[in-house]
Protein backbone atom coordinates (compact mmCIF):
# COMPACT_ATOMS: atom_id res chain seq x y z
CA UNK A 1 0.00 0.00 0.00
CA UNK A 2 3.05 2.23 -0.04
CA UNK A 3 2.16 3.38 -3.53
CA UNK A 4 -0.88 5.20 -2.10
CA UNK A 5 1.01 6.92 0.70
CA UNK A 6 1.20 10.68 0.52
CA UNK A 7 4.55 12.13 1.54
CA UNK A 8 5.40 15.80 1.82
CA UNK A 9 8.18 16.76 -0.54
CA UNK A 10 8.40 20.48 0.16
CA UNK A 11 7.20 22.83 2.81
CA UNK A 12 5.67 20.36 5.18
CA UNK A 13 4.92 23.31 7.45
CA UNK A 14 3.33 25.51 4.77
CA UNK A 15 0.02 26.73 6.05
CA UNK A 16 -2.87 28.57 4.56
CA UNK A 17 -4.35 30.69 7.29
CA UNK A 18 -4.40 28.95 10.62
CA UNK A 19 -3.70 25.24 10.71
CA UNK A 20 -4.60 24.56 7.10
CA UNK A 21 -1.63 22.54 5.90
CA UNK A 22 -0.75 22.83 2.23
CA UNK A 23 2.49 20.89 2.05
CA UNK A 24 3.65 20.15 -1.51
CA UNK A 25 3.34 16.37 -1.54
CA UNK A 26 4.12 13.66 -4.07
CA UNK A 27 0.42 13.76 -4.90
CA UNK A 28 0.67 17.46 -5.69
CA UNK A 29 3.78 16.79 -7.77
CA UNK A 30 1.93 14.29 -9.96
CA UNK A 31 -0.99 16.67 -10.30
CA UNK A 32 1.53 19.25 -11.48
CA UNK A 33 3.08 16.79 -13.94
CA UNK A 34 -0.41 15.96 -15.21
CA UNK A 35 -1.23 19.63 -15.66
CA UNK A 36 2.03 20.24 -17.52
CA UNK A 37 1.53 17.22 -19.80
CA UNK A 38 -2.03 18.22 -20.61
CA UNK A 39 -0.74 21.69 -21.41
CA UNK A 40 2.08 20.30 -23.56
CA UNK A 41 -0.29 17.98 -25.38
CA UNK A 42 -2.83 20.66 -26.18
CA UNK A 43 -0.18 23.29 -26.94
CA UNK A 44 1.24 20.92 -29.55
CA UNK A 45 -2.07 21.15 -31.39
CA UNK A 46 -2.18 24.94 -31.40
CA UNK A 47 -0.52 25.43 -34.80
CA UNK A 48 -3.97 26.15 -36.21
CA UNK A 49 -3.04 24.85 -39.64
CA UNK A 50 -5.72 24.42 -42.22
CA UNK A 51 -4.34 21.00 -43.05
CA UNK A 52 -3.52 19.54 -39.63
CA UNK A 53 -0.43 17.56 -38.80
CA UNK A 54 -0.58 14.40 -36.70
CA UNK A 55 -0.32 16.13 -33.34
CA UNK A 56 -2.86 18.78 -34.25
CA UNK A 57 -5.13 16.04 -35.55
CA UNK A 58 -4.83 14.18 -32.22
CA UNK A 59 -5.68 17.27 -30.18
CA UNK A 60 -8.57 18.17 -32.48
CA UNK A 61 -9.86 14.62 -32.16
CA UNK A 62 -9.94 14.99 -28.38
CA UNK A 63 -11.66 18.38 -28.40
CA UNK A 64 -14.03 17.17 -31.09
CA UNK A 65 -14.78 14.09 -28.98
CA UNK A 66 -15.77 16.21 -25.97
CA UNK A 67 -17.62 18.65 -28.22
CA UNK A 68 -19.65 15.81 -29.73
CA UNK A 69 -20.27 14.32 -26.27
CA UNK A 70 -21.78 17.57 -25.02
CA UNK A 71 -23.62 18.18 -28.26
CA UNK A 72 -25.22 14.73 -28.01
CA UNK A 73 -26.09 14.90 -24.30
CA UNK A 74 -26.87 18.56 -23.69
CA UNK A 75 -27.44 19.98 -27.16
CA UNK A 76 -26.38 23.37 -28.50
CA UNK A 77 -26.30 24.84 -24.99
CA UNK A 78 -23.66 22.26 -24.08
CA UNK A 79 -20.91 23.98 -26.06
CA UNK A 80 -20.11 26.42 -23.30
CA UNK A 81 -19.16 23.53 -21.01
CA UNK A 82 -16.56 22.15 -23.44
CA UNK A 83 -13.60 23.89 -21.69
CA UNK A 84 -14.58 22.44 -18.31
CA UNK A 85 -15.43 18.93 -19.48
CA UNK A 86 -12.37 18.82 -21.70
CA UNK A 87 -10.10 19.85 -18.84
CA UNK A 88 -11.80 17.36 -16.56
CA UNK A 89 -11.47 14.53 -19.06
CA UNK A 90 -7.85 15.23 -19.95
CA UNK A 91 -6.82 15.81 -16.33
CA UNK A 92 -8.32 12.51 -15.19
CA UNK A 93 -7.11 10.61 -18.26
CA UNK A 94 -3.53 11.82 -17.94
CA UNK A 95 -3.60 11.30 -14.17
CA UNK A 96 -4.82 7.73 -14.61
CA UNK A 97 -2.32 6.92 -17.35
CA UNK A 98 0.61 8.50 -15.52
CA UNK A 99 -0.02 6.17 -12.61
CA UNK A 100 0.52 3.24 -14.97
CA UNK A 101 3.83 4.46 -16.36
CA UNK A 102 6.52 2.19 -14.89
CA UNK A 103 8.71 5.02 -13.61
CA UNK A 104 9.37 2.86 -10.54
CA UNK A 105 12.05 1.15 -12.62
CA UNK A 106 14.20 4.22 -12.01
CA UNK A 107 15.57 3.92 -8.46
CA UNK A 108 14.22 6.43 -5.99
CA UNK A 109 11.26 7.45 -8.11
CA UNK A 110 7.78 6.27 -7.18
CA UNK A 111 4.77 6.61 -9.40
CA UNK A 112 1.69 8.03 -7.76
CA UNK A 113 -1.88 8.00 -9.02
CA UNK A 114 -3.69 10.95 -7.50
CA UNK A 115 -6.97 9.67 -8.93
CA UNK A 116 -6.69 6.73 -6.53
CA UNK A 117 -7.39 9.14 -3.65
CA UNK A 118 -10.97 10.02 -2.92
CA UNK A 119 -9.82 13.36 -1.59
CA UNK A 120 -8.78 14.24 -5.15
CA UNK A 121 -11.65 12.58 -7.00
CA UNK A 122 -14.01 14.05 -4.40
CA UNK A 123 -12.90 17.57 -5.25
CA UNK A 124 -13.49 16.89 -8.95
CA UNK A 125 -16.91 15.38 -8.23
CA UNK A 126 -17.93 18.27 -5.98
CA UNK A 127 -16.87 20.73 -8.66
CA UNK A 128 -19.04 18.95 -11.24
CA UNK A 129 -21.94 18.73 -8.79
CA UNK A 130 -21.58 22.41 -7.88
CA UNK A 131 -21.76 23.37 -11.53
CA UNK A 132 -24.97 21.37 -11.85
CA UNK A 133 -26.47 23.09 -8.79
CA UNK A 134 -25.34 26.58 -9.79
CA UNK A 135 -26.54 26.23 -13.39
CA UNK A 136 -29.79 24.61 -12.26
CA UNK A 137 -30.75 27.25 -9.75
CA UNK A 138 -29.41 30.08 -11.92
CA UNK A 139 -31.48 29.07 -14.93
CA UNK A 140 -34.60 27.71 -13.29
CA UNK A 141 -34.68 29.15 -9.78
CA UNK A 142 -36.77 27.16 -7.36
CA UNK A 143 -38.39 25.46 -10.33
CA UNK A 144 -35.19 23.36 -10.40
CA UNK A 145 -36.75 21.34 -7.57
CA UNK A 146 -39.18 19.91 -10.12
CA UNK A 147 -36.22 17.71 -11.09
CA UNK A 148 -37.36 15.53 -8.20
CA UNK A 149 -40.82 15.16 -9.63
CA UNK A 150 -40.51 13.34 -12.96
CA UNK A 151 -43.05 14.18 -15.63
CA UNK A 152 -46.41 12.39 -15.48
CA UNK A 153 -45.92 11.15 -11.91
CA UNK A 154 -49.28 10.53 -10.24
CA UNK A 155 -49.86 12.87 -7.31
CA UNK A 156 -50.20 10.10 -4.73
CA UNK A 157 -46.72 8.85 -5.72
CA UNK A 158 -45.18 12.32 -5.53
CA UNK A 159 -43.86 11.95 -2.00
CA UNK A 160 -42.02 8.60 -2.33
CA UNK A 161 -40.80 9.32 -5.86
CA UNK A 162 -39.44 12.73 -5.02
CA UNK A 163 -37.72 11.25 -1.97
CA UNK A 164 -36.07 8.59 -4.13
CA UNK A 165 -35.13 11.19 -6.72
CA UNK A 166 -33.67 13.44 -4.05
CA UNK A 167 -31.56 10.62 -2.64
CA UNK A 168 -30.33 9.57 -6.07
CA UNK A 169 -29.51 13.19 -6.83
CA UNK A 170 -27.59 13.69 -3.59
CA UNK A 171 -25.68 10.44 -4.12
CA UNK A 172 -24.33 11.63 -7.47
CA UNK A 173 -21.15 13.35 -6.25
CA UNK A 174 -20.30 10.35 -4.06
CA UNK A 175 -20.84 7.83 -6.83
CA UNK A 176 -18.87 10.03 -9.21
CA UNK A 177 -15.92 10.31 -6.83
CA UNK A 178 -15.99 6.75 -5.53
CA UNK A 179 -16.28 5.12 -8.95
CA UNK A 180 -13.04 6.68 -10.18
CA UNK A 181 -11.21 6.22 -6.89
CA UNK A 182 -12.25 2.56 -6.56
CA UNK A 183 -11.47 1.68 -10.16
CA UNK A 184 -8.00 3.18 -9.96
CA UNK A 185 -7.19 1.79 -6.55
CA UNK A 186 -8.50 -1.70 -7.35
CA UNK A 187 -6.42 -1.92 -10.50
CA UNK A 188 -3.25 -0.88 -8.72
CA UNK A 189 -3.90 -3.23 -5.79
CA UNK A 190 -4.53 -6.11 -8.18
CA UNK A 191 -1.27 -5.43 -10.01
CA UNK A 192 0.50 -5.13 -6.66
CA UNK A 193 -0.88 -8.50 -5.44
CA UNK A 194 0.09 -10.23 -8.67
CA UNK A 195 3.53 -8.63 -8.54
CA UNK A 196 3.98 -9.97 -5.01
CA UNK A 197 3.03 -13.43 -6.34
CA UNK A 198 5.69 -13.12 -9.01
CA UNK A 199 8.33 -12.09 -6.48
CA UNK A 200 7.34 -14.69 -3.90
CA UNK A 201 6.98 -17.45 -6.50
CA UNK A 202 10.32 -16.64 -8.03
CA UNK A 203 11.97 -16.58 -4.63
CA UNK A 204 10.56 -19.96 -3.61
CA UNK A 205 12.52 -21.95 -6.16
CA UNK A 206 12.14 -23.14 -9.72
CA UNK A 207 9.01 -25.26 -9.23
CA UNK A 208 6.86 -22.60 -7.62
CA UNK A 209 8.40 -19.96 -9.84
CA UNK A 210 7.15 -21.73 -12.97
CA UNK A 211 3.87 -22.79 -11.38
CA UNK A 212 2.89 -19.49 -9.72
CA UNK A 213 5.31 -16.77 -10.76
CA UNK A 214 5.08 -17.20 -14.50
CA UNK A 215 1.25 -17.33 -14.80
CA UNK A 216 1.00 -14.38 -12.45
CA UNK A 217 3.43 -12.44 -14.62
CA UNK A 218 1.46 -13.23 -17.77
CA UNK A 219 -1.72 -12.18 -15.98
CA UNK A 220 -0.01 -8.95 -14.90
CA UNK A 221 0.79 -8.08 -18.48
CA UNK A 222 -2.81 -8.69 -19.49
CA UNK A 223 -4.20 -6.73 -16.56
CA UNK A 224 -1.82 -3.85 -17.27
CA UNK A 225 -3.37 -3.64 -20.73
CA UNK A 226 -6.81 -3.77 -19.12
CA UNK A 227 -5.80 -0.99 -16.72
CA UNK A 228 -4.86 1.25 -19.62
CA UNK A 229 -8.33 0.63 -20.99
CA UNK A 230 -9.89 1.31 -17.58
CA UNK A 231 -7.91 4.55 -17.30
CA UNK A 232 -9.55 5.77 -20.50
CA UNK A 233 -12.99 4.43 -19.65
CA UNK A 234 -13.09 5.97 -16.18
CA UNK A 235 -12.07 9.36 -17.53
CA UNK A 236 -14.77 9.01 -20.18
CA UNK A 237 -17.38 7.92 -17.63
CA UNK A 238 -16.57 10.86 -15.39
CA UNK A 239 -16.92 13.29 -18.29
CA UNK A 240 -20.04 11.55 -19.61
CA UNK A 241 -21.85 11.52 -16.26
CA UNK A 242 -20.93 15.12 -15.60
CA UNK A 243 -22.37 16.09 -18.97
CA UNK A 244 -25.53 14.08 -18.25
CA UNK A 245 -25.94 15.84 -14.90
CA UNK A 246 -25.36 19.19 -16.59
CA UNK A 247 -28.06 18.22 -19.07
CA UNK A 248 -30.50 17.86 -16.14
CA UNK A 249 -29.70 21.39 -15.05
CA UNK A 250 -29.57 22.89 -18.52
CA UNK A 251 -32.69 21.24 -19.98
CA UNK A 252 -35.00 20.74 -17.04
CA UNK A 253 -37.84 18.51 -18.11
CA UNK B 1 -5.30 2.12 3.46
CA UNK B 2 -3.39 5.41 3.30
CA UNK B 3 -6.36 7.15 1.72
CA UNK B 4 -8.20 6.86 5.05
CA UNK B 5 -5.26 6.72 7.46
CA UNK B 6 -3.80 9.97 6.14
CA UNK B 7 -7.13 11.66 5.56
CA UNK B 8 -6.97 14.28 8.28
CA UNK B 9 -3.36 15.29 7.71
CA UNK B 10 -3.46 15.45 3.88
CA UNK B 11 -7.00 16.55 3.10
CA UNK B 12 -6.31 20.28 2.91
CA UNK B 13 -3.11 19.83 0.94
CA UNK B 14 -4.83 17.50 -1.54
CA UNK B 15 -7.78 19.83 -2.03
CA UNK B 16 -5.58 22.91 -2.29
CA UNK B 17 -3.12 21.54 -4.84
CA UNK B 18 -5.80 19.85 -6.90
CA UNK B 19 -7.71 23.13 -7.09
CA UNK B 20 -4.48 24.94 -8.00
CA UNK B 21 -3.39 22.59 -10.77
CA UNK B 22 -6.85 21.78 -12.09
CA UNK B 23 -7.67 25.48 -12.01
CA UNK B 24 -4.47 26.34 -13.86
CA UNK B 25 -5.20 23.68 -16.47
CA UNK B 26 -8.77 24.90 -16.78
CA UNK B 27 -7.76 28.53 -17.25
CA UNK B 28 -4.74 27.97 -19.50
CA UNK B 29 -5.86 24.94 -21.51
CA UNK B 30 -9.63 24.86 -21.17
CA UNK B 31 -10.37 28.55 -21.51
CA UNK B 32 -7.25 29.63 -23.38
CA UNK B 33 -6.59 26.92 -25.91
CA UNK B 34 -9.66 24.76 -26.42
CA UNK B 35 -11.86 27.51 -27.93
CA UNK B 36 -9.08 28.34 -30.39
CA UNK B 37 -8.76 24.69 -31.39
CA UNK B 38 -12.52 24.39 -31.80
CA UNK B 39 -12.38 27.62 -33.81
CA UNK B 40 -9.72 26.14 -36.07
CA UNK B 41 -11.86 23.07 -36.63
CA UNK B 42 -14.90 25.20 -37.34
CA UNK B 43 -12.91 27.42 -39.70
CA UNK B 44 -11.74 24.36 -41.58
CA UNK B 45 -15.25 22.92 -41.72
CA UNK B 46 -16.54 26.23 -43.04
CA UNK B 47 -13.76 26.38 -45.61
CA UNK B 48 -14.52 22.85 -46.76
CA UNK B 49 -18.22 23.61 -46.95
CA UNK B 50 -17.45 26.80 -48.89
CA UNK B 51 -15.15 25.00 -51.28
CA UNK B 52 -17.75 22.30 -51.82
CA UNK B 53 -20.41 24.92 -52.49
CA UNK B 54 -18.11 26.70 -54.94
CA UNK B 55 -17.37 23.43 -56.69
CA UNK B 56 -21.08 22.68 -56.89
CA UNK B 57 -21.78 26.14 -58.31
CA UNK B 58 -19.01 25.72 -60.89
CA UNK B 59 -20.42 22.37 -61.82
CA UNK B 60 -23.91 23.79 -62.20
CA UNK B 61 -22.53 26.61 -64.35
CA UNK B 62 -20.68 24.11 -66.52
CA UNK B 63 -23.85 22.05 -66.90
CA UNK B 64 -25.84 25.14 -67.91
CA UNK B 65 -23.07 26.14 -70.33
CA UNK B 66 -23.12 22.71 -71.87
CA UNK B 67 -26.89 22.84 -72.17
CA UNK B 68 -26.69 26.21 -73.94
CA UNK B 69 -23.96 24.93 -76.21
CA UNK B 70 -26.05 21.90 -77.04
CA UNK B 71 -29.05 24.05 -77.92
CA UNK B 72 -26.88 26.31 -80.07
CA UNK B 73 -25.28 23.33 -81.71
CA UNK B 74 -28.66 21.77 -82.44
CA UNK B 75 -29.88 25.01 -84.01
CA UNK B 76 -26.71 25.22 -86.12
CA UNK B 77 -27.14 21.66 -87.19
CA UNK B 78 -30.77 22.25 -88.15
CA UNK B 79 -29.77 25.33 -90.16
CA UNK B 80 -27.04 23.38 -91.93
CA UNK B 81 -29.49 20.59 -92.61
CA UNK B 82 -31.95 23.09 -94.14
CA UNK B 83 -29.16 24.58 -96.28
CA UNK B 84 -28.20 21.15 -97.51
CA UNK B 85 -31.82 20.30 -98.28
CA UNK B 86 -32.24 23.52 -100.24
CA UNK B 87 -29.08 22.92 -102.24
CA UNK B 88 -30.18 19.38 -102.87
CA UNK B 89 -33.57 20.53 -104.14
CA UNK B 90 -31.95 23.17 -106.32
CA UNK B 91 -29.52 20.68 -107.75
CA UNK B 92 -32.30 18.19 -108.38
CA UNK B 93 -34.37 20.82 -110.21
CA UNK B 94 -31.38 21.85 -112.34
CA UNK B 95 -30.66 18.25 -113.16
CA UNK B 96 -34.28 17.66 -114.11
CA UNK B 97 -34.29 20.72 -116.38
CA UNK B 98 -31.07 19.65 -118.04
CA UNK B 99 -32.39 16.17 -118.52
CA UNK B 100 -35.59 17.49 -120.05
CA UNK B 101 -33.61 19.68 -122.42
CA UNK B 102 -31.39 16.81 -123.45
CA UNK B 103 -34.40 14.60 -123.86
CA UNK B 104 -36.02 17.19 -126.15
CA UNK B 105 -32.85 17.45 -128.20
CA UNK B 106 -32.63 13.72 -128.46
CA UNK B 107 -36.29 13.47 -129.40
CA UNK B 108 -35.92 15.99 -132.24
CA UNK B 109 -32.75 14.27 -133.42
CA UNK B 110 -34.56 11.00 -133.36
CA UNK B 111 -37.50 12.43 -135.24
CA UNK B 112 -35.18 13.99 -137.82
CA UNK B 113 -33.33 10.74 -138.20
CA UNK B 114 -36.56 8.86 -138.54
CA UNK B 115 -37.81 11.34 -141.15
CA UNK B 116 -34.53 11.01 -143.04
CA UNK B 117 -34.80 7.25 -142.92
CA UNK B 118 -38.38 7.47 -144.08
CA UNK B 119 -37.42 9.77 -146.95
CA UNK B 120 -34.53 7.52 -147.90
CA UNK B 121 -36.82 4.53 -147.84
CA UNK B 122 -39.50 6.18 -149.91
CA UNK B 123 -36.94 7.41 -152.44
CA UNK B 124 -35.42 3.94 -152.51
CA UNK B 125 -38.94 2.52 -152.96
CA UNK B 126 -39.56 4.90 -155.85
CA UNK B 127 -36.30 3.84 -157.40
CA UNK B 128 -37.21 0.20 -156.94
CA UNK B 129 -40.55 0.97 -158.64
CA UNK B 130 -38.79 2.67 -161.50
CA UNK B 131 -36.37 -0.22 -161.89
CA UNK B 132 -39.24 -2.74 -161.57
CA UNK B 133 -41.24 -0.89 -164.24
CA UNK B 134 -38.23 -0.86 -166.61
CA UNK B 135 -37.62 -4.55 -165.92
CA UNK B 136 -41.28 -5.31 -166.44
CA UNK B 137 -41.28 -3.40 -169.79
CA UNK B 138 -38.20 -5.30 -170.89
CA UNK B 139 -39.70 -8.63 -169.88
CA UNK B 140 -42.95 -7.77 -171.66
CA UNK B 141 -41.03 -6.66 -174.76
CA UNK B 142 -38.93 -9.84 -174.86
CA UNK B 143 -41.64 -12.30 -173.95
CA UNK B 144 -44.63 -10.78 -175.65
CA UNK B 145 -42.83 -8.56 -178.09
CA UNK B 146 -45.23 -5.80 -177.11
CA UNK B 147 -43.95 -2.44 -176.50
CA UNK B 148 -45.88 -1.00 -173.64
CA UNK B 149 -45.67 2.48 -172.48
CA UNK B 150 -43.60 3.20 -169.42
CA UNK B 151 -46.63 4.69 -167.66
CA UNK B 152 -48.63 1.49 -168.09
CA UNK B 153 -45.74 -0.60 -166.75
CA UNK B 154 -45.39 1.69 -163.84
CA UNK B 155 -49.09 1.44 -163.00
CA UNK B 156 -48.96 -2.33 -163.24
CA UNK B 157 -45.90 -2.53 -160.99
CA UNK B 158 -47.55 -0.21 -158.52
CA UNK B 159 -50.67 -2.38 -158.52
CA UNK B 160 -48.63 -5.57 -157.93
CA UNK B 161 -46.51 -3.94 -155.21
CA UNK B 162 -49.55 -2.61 -153.50
CA UNK B 163 -50.90 -6.18 -153.41
CA UNK B 164 -47.52 -7.59 -152.66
Amino acid sequence: MKQFTIEPLLGSDWQLGDGINIAFTNSALWMAITAVLVWVFVAGGMKRQLVPGRWQMAVETMTGFIDDLLEANVGKAGRKYVPYIFTLFMFILFGNLLGLVPVGLIPGIHAFTFTSHFTATGVLAIMSFSIVLIVGFWKHGFHFFSLFWPANTPVFLAAPISLIELVSFMVRPFSLALRLFVAMMAGHVLLKVLASFVIAGGGAGLGLGVLVGLPSFVLMVAISALEILVAGIQAYVFALLTSLYINDAENLH
Amino acid sequence: MPQIDQLSETLTSQVFWLLVFFGLTFVVVGLGMVPKILGTVEMRDNQIAGDLAAAQAARDAATAEEEAWRTRENANRAAAQALIGEAKAKAAAATAAKLAKAQGKLDTQLAEAEAAIEAARSSAMAEVEGVAADVARDIVARVAGADIKPATAKAAVKKVMAHG
